[in-house]
């Protein structure tokens, strides 16, 4: 038994993936539907799987929103003494709404994976290595050489008064500096409870978990200086637990290191 | 297998129930065993916390209307988050289905007197009272009520990091909530395998009785696990058994395993009642049979399967979870939930759509529900979730999910109201809850998308002008004051049909299932008398006898249906009171 209607709702899909087409033809970007568009490598390859996903379930929703609005409108009761022809199945239709979605999920899980490869993936030989540890409420970036021996510190300054949260770039939170267009390892620890290394324009987070570490590497693309917090609840100042990674160019990044070391807080 | 056909006219004499000459008033009330008295008193219970959470939310999200806010101090506004989180999914959401709702509606839907264990019914209500008490006592205790998240992750929740009585109070009443959902999960599974009345074969039951079996099935894989967990950390509280400490050799992710094993189930434990709701809801109000029935029972089964084996996509950044494993099987449920929305709107298809408020809530469930769902996908990507985990984009996310799901419990309100009560609830006044709830909801959660997409973590008490997240929180701080007139003018609604009874009658939606078929409110033991049981619409083929579907004509799976159904040609000579009624007890004659 044939469902009268479906053929429009199909239509406004064709109409909605034609202009997906369109869009993409004409050279546009892709949409951010308010993401970062990530300032690492690995953040724009997320942000690639997050656009086209959200892309799919906007249309997705959207044609189910459609049948769901059709279905409330068209088929609402203006009759009081009319009564509806009790069907109650069509095996065809039920198979083909079963099928559908299988093949979208076997679609968006090979693009997951081959997108959380690259994202997880570790260079062999990073141009840095960070040892970064959260502790209760503040972080430590422990710059390495290739030895494993702290070549530069930058950490929270320990037992500060609570103060209301400021903004993650002042001055009284700490900034970590990352080379640009370099690979850089970070090696995540907790001292205490379970914290969330969180780089909003990184696309990324991870958490610092007691007992485990977490390893994993970010390549810049862009420069700049951008907020990061702990995501994760880890008790009464969680709020203030915040950070910034400034991104510069390698010369400069090397002066820095270079004034960093020099301060003696590695000796 | 054509027993159905062939049953003989079968007269049941009970004699009087002895407490009917027992106590009344109060004591009667503590001391009753009735499923119906268990069921209001569970739904009045959690509406009380639901109303306690929902404060708490509205002072969150003043807390967070503007930046550097000192309304609350950090500490205040950590209490307030975990007591409203741990209220709204241990105490209102699931309890007020599996316990209040499912309680009540089950044994009327399979034509049972009872639940199959009363006195354990008793024992869950006051088991349940007696853990929301006690969580709510940590308000009471000199340090604070818990603090640590309603997720209790170890090692936040030890002694050390959350020490007092308070965090104690917690885990003692998730004890005892715990073992009462795990009575009602017995009770609920052997009432609806075993207290089934004659013809009423599984397939046979409305989707809401199916999806209540199905939730107490998934209680008993859940709890048991959750109770056990509270118990180790108990333990490494007050024992210093190290389960979750590193420095004795223990492991802190086993505590995200354990909790997140029982909290995805618990997900569906809290979702499924309310798929039944809507769908019996969608059935009724567009006239028509479910589309799809047995379609919907295998989305239900499937959706509880999968539900047990995707726990740790509440932990892809945790870094020592298989990540392309725990994301496939998350992916998976979005088939059977699909199924279940294309049922849905088969339902309504070429129907005679009637949006009384239940079905008007039953639609708003749909259109937010989806959204949550397509968020939830998204989610199930690991990169993705990387970029959001822990941010108001998840809960953005999981309200979009629970706030569905709150409405579908107004629309199984609405429309179990005058049921339990043989009053009507007023139209006009169900209509402005709705709107205000739909509205309500999406301005409180939609900017919360946003705001997380914009970096804003979670759980943050205070944030910073310079952050960008003033203009969004405001909004959703002003859609929250919607969501409070809708619930203020349900609660209004409530005492005007208290004051001004109108009375409901026994069938007042011209609805098809069988607590339909007895009075408004049901006699002490439910049923004087059963109409025959011939389909899935027992009460809908007595009162529509022109348009009643035979069972033969269905697609038939296997030869099992067709032997099953095979006498059913018998249905045109029975009529509900004829002689083919199955007598139970009947004071009158």
């Amino acid at each position: 038994m044939g469902i009268p209607g479906v053929g429009k709702p199909r239509w406004v899909a064709r109409f909605l993936l034609l202009s997906m087409l369109a869009l993409v033809l004409g050279g546009c970007t892709l949409p951010t539907f308010g993401a970062f568009r990530g300032a690492t490598a690995q953040g724009q390859a997320e942000f690639k799987l997050w656009s086209w996903m959200t892309i799919a379930g906007l249309v997705v929703a959207a044609i189910v929103w459609g049948l769901i609005l059709w279905a409330v409108i068209a088929y609402r009761r203006r009759d009081p003494d009319k009564m509806p022809r009790q069907f109650h199945s069509n095996l065809p239709v039920e198979i083909i709404y079963t099928t559908i979605p299988l093949i979208i999920v076997a679609v968006i899980f090979f693009y997951t994976v081959t997108t959380e490869n690259k994202i997880d993936a570790v260079a062999a030989r990073p141009a840095v290595t960070i040892r970064v540890t959260g502790f209760q409420w503040g972080w430590s970036f422990s710059y390495r050489n290739p030895a494993g021996r702290q070549i530069a510190l930058v950490e929270t300054a320990q037992r500060r008064p609570p103060v209301l949260a400021g903004n993650p770039t002042s001055p009284e939170y700490p900034q970590f500096v990352l080379p640009l267009g370099e690979t850089t390892r970070i090696v995540l620890q907790s001292a205490d409870v379970v914290h969330g290394f969180y780089i909003p324009a990184f696309n990324f987070s991870r958490y610092a978990l007691p007992g485990v570490t977490n390893i994993f590497d970010f390549t810049p693309v862009r420069t700049g200086i951008f907020p990061g917090h702990c995501s994760q609840y880890c008790g009464l100042y969680h709020a203030e637990m915040l950070f910034s990674v400034r991104v510069v160019k390698p010369s400069a990044f090397q002066t820095w290191l270079n004034a960093e070391s020099a301060s003696g807080v590695a000796a | 297998m054509t027993l159905v056909a062939e049953r003989p006219v079968v007269l049941v004499e009970s004699p009087e129930p002895e407490h009917e000459h027992g106590p009344s008033g109060l004591l009667k009330w503590i001391t009753s065993t009735d499923h119906k008295v268990i069921g209001k008193s569970y739904m009045i219970t959690s509406f009380v916390f639901f109303l306690l959470a929902g404060l708490m939310a509205m002072l969150i999200r003043a807390q967070l209307a503007n930046p550097d806010s000192t309304l609350l101090s950090q500490h205040t506004y950590n209490e307030m988050f975990t007591m409203h989180g741990s209220l709204m999914i241990y105490l209102f959401v699931g309890p007020v289905a599996f316990g209040g709702l499912a309680n009540y509606i089950v044994p009327l839907q399979i034509g049972a007197p009872d639940m199959a264990f009363p006195r354990l019914n008793a024992l869950s209500y006051w088991l349940y009272l007696g853990g929301g008490s006690l969580m709510m006592m940590g308000f009471l205790t000199t340090g604070s009520a818990a603090d640590f998240g309603w997720v209790a992750y170890a090692p936040l929740s030890n002694s050390i990091n959350t020490p007092g009585a308070g965090p104690d109070l917690w885990i003692v009443a998730l004890l005892l909530t715990g073992f009462s959902a795990i009575f009602t999960g017995v009770n609920l599974v052997s009432t609806i395998y075993y207290l089934r009345a004659p013809g009423m074969t599984m397939f046979r039951m409305p989707i809401f009785t199916w999806n209540m079996l199905v939730t107490g099935i998934l209680i008993l894989i859940a709890f048991p696990v959750f109770t056990s967990a509270l118990v180790l950390l108990w333990c490494d509280r007050h024992l210093g058994a190290h389960i979750f400490e590193v420095s004795g050799g223990g492991v802190p992710v086993l505590w995200q395993d354990l909790f997140w094993f029982f909290g995805h189930p618990e997900v569906y434990i809290l979702a499924l009642p309310f798929f039944g709701i809507v769908t019996d809801v969608i059935a009724v109000f567009s006239r028509k049979p479910i589309f799809g029935y047995r379609g919907m029972v295998f989305a239900t089964i499937s959706i509880a399967a999968l539900s047990t084996s995707v726990w740790a996509h509440h932990m892809f950044t945790t870094g020592v979870v298989l990540l392309p494993f725990f994301s496939l099987m998350s992916y998976l449920i979005a088939v059977p939930t699909g199924i279940k929305f294309f049922n849905w709107i088969g339902t309504m298809w070429r129907g005679s759509v009637k949006f009384d408020t239940p079905m008007l809530f039953a639609a708003g469930f749909l259109v937010t529900f989806l959204l949550g769902g397509v968020s939830g996908i998204l989610l199930a990507s690991p990169p993705i979730d990387f970029a959001t985990h822990d941010t108001y984009f998840v809960v953005a996310h999981f309200h979009s999910v629970v706030m569905s799901l709150v409405m579908a419990a107004f629309a199984g309100f609405f429309y179990w109201y005058p049921k339990m009560t043989g009053r009507m609830l007023r139209e006009g006044l169900g209509k402005a809850t709705f709107w205000l709830m739909f509205v309500g909801t999406n301005v409180t959660f939609l900017p919360m998308y946003l705001v997380g997409l914009k970096g804003m973590p979670r759980r943050i008490a205070e944030y910073a002008a310079t952050d960008g997240f003033t203009t969004l929180n405001r909004i959703s701080s002003a859609g929250s004051v919607l969501l409070f007139f809708s619930v203020s003018i349900f609660l209004v609604n409530a005492l005007v049909s208290w004051w001004k009874p109108v009375p409901a009658g026994d069938n007042p939606w011209d609805a098809s299932s069988l607590e339909w078929a007895t009075t408004s409110p049901p006699p002490q033991h439910n049923f004087l008398r059963i109409p025959p049981i011939r389909s899935q619409r027992p009460v809908w083929d007595h009162n529509h006898p022109e348009d009643r579907i035979i069972e033969r004509e269905r697609p038939r799976l296997g030869g099992l249906v067709a032997s099953a159904n095979g006498g059913t040609v018998l249905l045109d000579e029975v009529g509900f009171g004829s002689a083919d009624t199955i007598e139970t007890r009947d004071p009158d004659r």
